[in-house]
């Protein structure tokens, strides 16, 4: 899935560079908070361990084997601040010291292998355990790997829905936008099947072992007992891991990505390139889609004055995006609240 | 080439491959010079041809998904060959390609001229967050200690007669996996441990400077500078 | 007995999940001496060495270094006096570059530019291991890794240094290269080890830290003769290796 140059338009690449940029200074600035002065050594073994992990092939369907994107089970092992930042830095080395990914692409690699995959599924992770993890024992056990399942089944797709949204802003292919959601959908959701089981597999062989080492897991610890007079009493731990940790990522994601659709389709649509002027020159411009977009800086809108249509079009960029936040957002506070109720009952 | 500051080699390869992904497609021409000019740089860092060639490899799915843009694609179509393909289709896989293959040449050429560590110190003094390029760096250290420890276990598996045939066996890989997680954070717990015995406090000093003369600079925005004149180029005359 | 290099007095500590791991630690150390620590797995010995340069606290009890007790506005001048040298020496080498591994320590120090890189030379010097300057650690051997590590710590001047387990993994020519280099090294060692010989060849007096306390303290050589001693707190030589008292 490593994106090379060329791909992708220079405004998505820029507006992504941009995205990914205020994403990972975002979370070197919380993955601190959360480590101290273990950040650095942290980060890199686990940037290590990502990198190793990714090697892990592992069979799919007959004859066809596929691996680990990672970002999921980094966010549930170690946070999704500290895996951000293990998955950027190994996509930043395999472009730099493998060819891995254009440089130019960069932007863009970050912003769907590491942003999107590990938000998505932190984001899927804590709703599926948002209540159950308090409790210790098998129950609790039983949603952390549930939940690392379901978060990794659905940060794969998700990156390759965010690939196709990235190539209707800005892909340099002339291909239906909806064949292309179909066809990276369709392998992806197969990948992000084998991508979830040896995640929960990976997660659950942690938790038998070393429950400690899950970010994901910290409320499952049992708690500590106090031998008084009065007999036992459980005590509570300290609380390990702050509950409005999930907001900011959800609010500060949600207006990056209205800012970056509102910027980069103002600029986006309706700038004609070289593929626009073909097909205009030849009299085909009745295929002409909103994707087919400047493939170069300079794509028109710099000369031309600052058309209604563009206007419009960013505005249906933000107008999407919010569409979209809100309607998760929905989804999400309705599950949350009626697990709720769940448990008060 | 070789002994360039990396953080000038850095910049230059950045700035290359902008002015290729930005330089319009129909411009063939433009893009001949660009090969030319990394051929150059190849020449005169003494790369041979065949390791190019070989680290290409990582470029062969994208080469596939290319050849498949003009099959799929839309728009005016013609036969070549007794295939119907789209033009606007074969614009998009030349573009993608002669695009994707510069790029990828270029990374080839740094990362053979540059070590990994140089590329690092380049990384800092191009006032990169110090902390990305610290956690790249112990990335980078113990990477083959990881690597080997992951080799090791899978020697392990396999003398024991598992050969992973289908998902059936996904609970072995998964074990050896988690295996290796706790193993990479537990001897990261001990890095931190050796690094605050040695006075550790949070900062990494720092113990090499690079500086990069003007010259030197000069130098390498000689790439950059032809590519990105060939891209305005390239603008005006279409 | 000269000068004290290091001075543990009735030591306890609990780690956090409330396991106990040492009972009241008492030992001295004078400068210049070798000594082993001797013990059992799970006797406490790796927690004792936490406490040596301040990683742990004690729960009770005081460690002191040359004079200068371990506490929380002394642990930098105290982790420059003691030189810990980890068991696996991939911990210990986390610098792309030996140069750069050796130079850490001194650098968190303050110490830069000429006298920095004479401290460098200087320690890989005393290991033999000038050559390997500018390679990476994970290109050297098991052998020569460790080496490096001993310079690492060298590079700070410690007080003493305390090697955990230095014996192990290494192949016997690295290993007889190691106590010549350990032999000829002029500062306080404190070697924690299970391999008995290594200690009888090394250094002259020895402790047995058992079950968290210090169950002897005497000269080598007479303590490896003791065999109901050992036989109690987990000890053996090896096959074909007999001690005696004199």
């Amino acid at each position: 899935m490593h994106v090379p140059d060329g791909f992708f338009d220079v405004p998505v690449s820029v507006g992504a560079g941009a995205f990914a940029a205020a994403g990972m200074a975002v979370c070197l600035k919380r993955a601190q908070r959360e480590l101290d002065d273990r950040t650095a050594p942290m980060a890199g073994l686990v940037a290590a361990f990502i990198f190793a992990v990714q090697m892990l092939n592992f069979p799919v369907a007959a004859g066809t084997s596929g691996h680990l994107l990672g970002g999921a089970l980094a966010a549930i092992l170690v946070g999704p601040y500290t895996a951000v930042l293990c998955v950027a830095v190994v996509l930043i080395v395999q472009a730099f010291f493998f060819a891995d990914g254009g440089l130019t692409a960069l932007g863009v690699n970050i912003t769907l292998m590491a942003i999107v995959t590990t938000v998505v599924g932190w984001a899927v992770f804590r709703l599926i355990t948002g209540s159950g993890i308090r409790r210790a024992g098998p129950r609790g056990r039983t949603a952390v790997v549930a939940g690392s399942f379901a978060a990794a089944v659905v940060s794969v797709p998700a990156a390759a829905l965010c690939f196709t949204g990235l190539f209707w802003l800005g892909g340099t292919a002339p291909i239906e936008v909806s064949s292309v959601a179909a066809a990276m959908g369709g392998v992806h959701v197969l990948i992000g099947l084998g991508e979830a089981l040896i995640t929960a597999l990976t997660v659950s062989s942690v938790l038998a072992v070393r429950p400690d080492l899950v970010y994901g897991a910290r409320g499952l610890a049992a708690p500590l007992v106090l031998k008084t007079a009065d007999g036992e009493i459980p005590v509570e731990r300290p609380a390990a891991a702050p509950r409005r940790g999930l907001r900011p990522i959800l609010v500060g994601g949600g207006l990056v990505a209205l800012l970056l659709a509102g910027v980069v389709s103002f600029y986006a649509s309706n700038s004609p390139d070289g593929l626009n002027k073909v097909a205009a020159d030849k009299g085909f411009n009745a295929h002409e889609k909103p994707s087919e977009l400047g493939n170069g800086p300079l794509a028109g809108y710099s000369v031309k004055g600052i058309g209604d249509a563009r206007l419009s079009g960013g505005l249906a960029g933000v107008a999407g995006v919010a569409l979209t936040v809100a309607g998760g957002g929905g989804i999400f506070y309705t599950v949350r609240r009626r697990q709720r109720h769940k448990v008060t009952a | 080439m070789h002994r360039l500051p990396p953080q000038c080699k850095l910049l230059a390869a950045a700035a290359f491959a902008v002015a290729v992904v930005a330089t319009p497609r129909e411009s063939f021409w433009a893009f001949g010079v660009y090969a030319l000019l990394l051929a150059g740089v190849a020449v005169a860092a003494r790369v041979p041809a065949p390791f190019i060639l070989r680290r290409m490899v990582i470029e062969v799915p994208f080469v596939l998904f290319a050849v498949a843009i003009p099959v799929i694609g839309l728009g005016e179509r013609v036969d070549v060959l007794g295939v119907s393909l789209s033009v606007p289709g074969l614009w998009a896989a030349w573009n993608v390609l002669a695009k994707a293959t510069l790029g990828v040449i270029a990374s080839i050429l740094l990362a053979a001229t540059t070590e990994p560590r140089m590329m690092l110190l380049g990384a800092e003094r191009l006032r990169l967050p110090r902390l990305l390029v610290q956690i790249a760096t112990f990335m980078l250290r113990y990477m083959d200690v990881i690597l080997d420890q992951m080799r090791r276990m899978r020697i392990a598996r396999e003398s024991r007669g598992f050969v992973p045939r289908d998902i059936r066996q996904a609970p072995v890989l998964a074990k050896s996996a988690g295996a290796l997680f706790i193993r990479s954070y537990e001897r990261g717990e001990r890095v931190h441990l050796a690094m605050l015995s040695r006075g550790y406090t949070g900062e990494m000093p720092m113990i090499r400077e690079l500086p990069a003369s003007a010259r030197q600079w000069g130098a390498a925005a000689l790439l950059p500078g032809l590519a990105a004149a060939t891209a305005v180029l390239s603008w005006s005359l279409t | 007995m000269t000068a004290t290099s290091l001075k543990v007095s009735s030591l306890a500590y609990a780690y956090p999940d409330g396991t106990q791991a040492l009972f009241g630690v008492d030992l001295t150390i004078g400068r210049g001496e070798r000594v082993a620590l001797l013990g059992p797995n799970g006797a406490g010995k790796t927690t004792l060495v936490m406490h040596l340069n301040g990683i742990l606290t004690a729960g009770h009890g005081s460690v002191e270094v040359a004079g200068l007790p371990v506490r929380g506005d002394t642990l930098r001048e105290i982790r420059r006096r003691v030189g810990l040298v980890f068991q696996d020496p991939d911990d210990q080498l986390f610098m792309p570059t030996v140069r750069e591994d050796v130079a850490f320590g001194p650098a968190n120090l303050g110490v830069r530019g000429a006298e920095l890189e004479q401290r460098v030379k200087d320690a890989l010097e005393r290991v033999g291991m000038l050559e390997a300057i500018d390679r990476p650690p994970h290109h050297l051997s098991f052998g020569q890794r460790r080496r490096v590590a001993v310079a690492t710590v060298l590079a700070m001047e410690p007080e003493i240094l305390v090697l955990d387990e230095p014996s192990s993994n290494l192949d016997p020519a690295s290993r007889r290269e190691l106590a010549e280099i350990l032999r000829s090294l002029d500062v306080t060692v404190l070697m924690v080890t299970h391999d008995l010989p290594y200690a009888l060849e090394l250094c002259e007096r020895s402790l047995i830290l058992s079950g968290g306390v210090i169950a002897a303290d005497g000269p080598t050589r007479s303590l490896l003769a003791d065999e109901e001693l050992l036989a109690a707190h987990r000890l053996e030589l090896p096959y074909g290796f007999a001690v005696s008292a004199h």
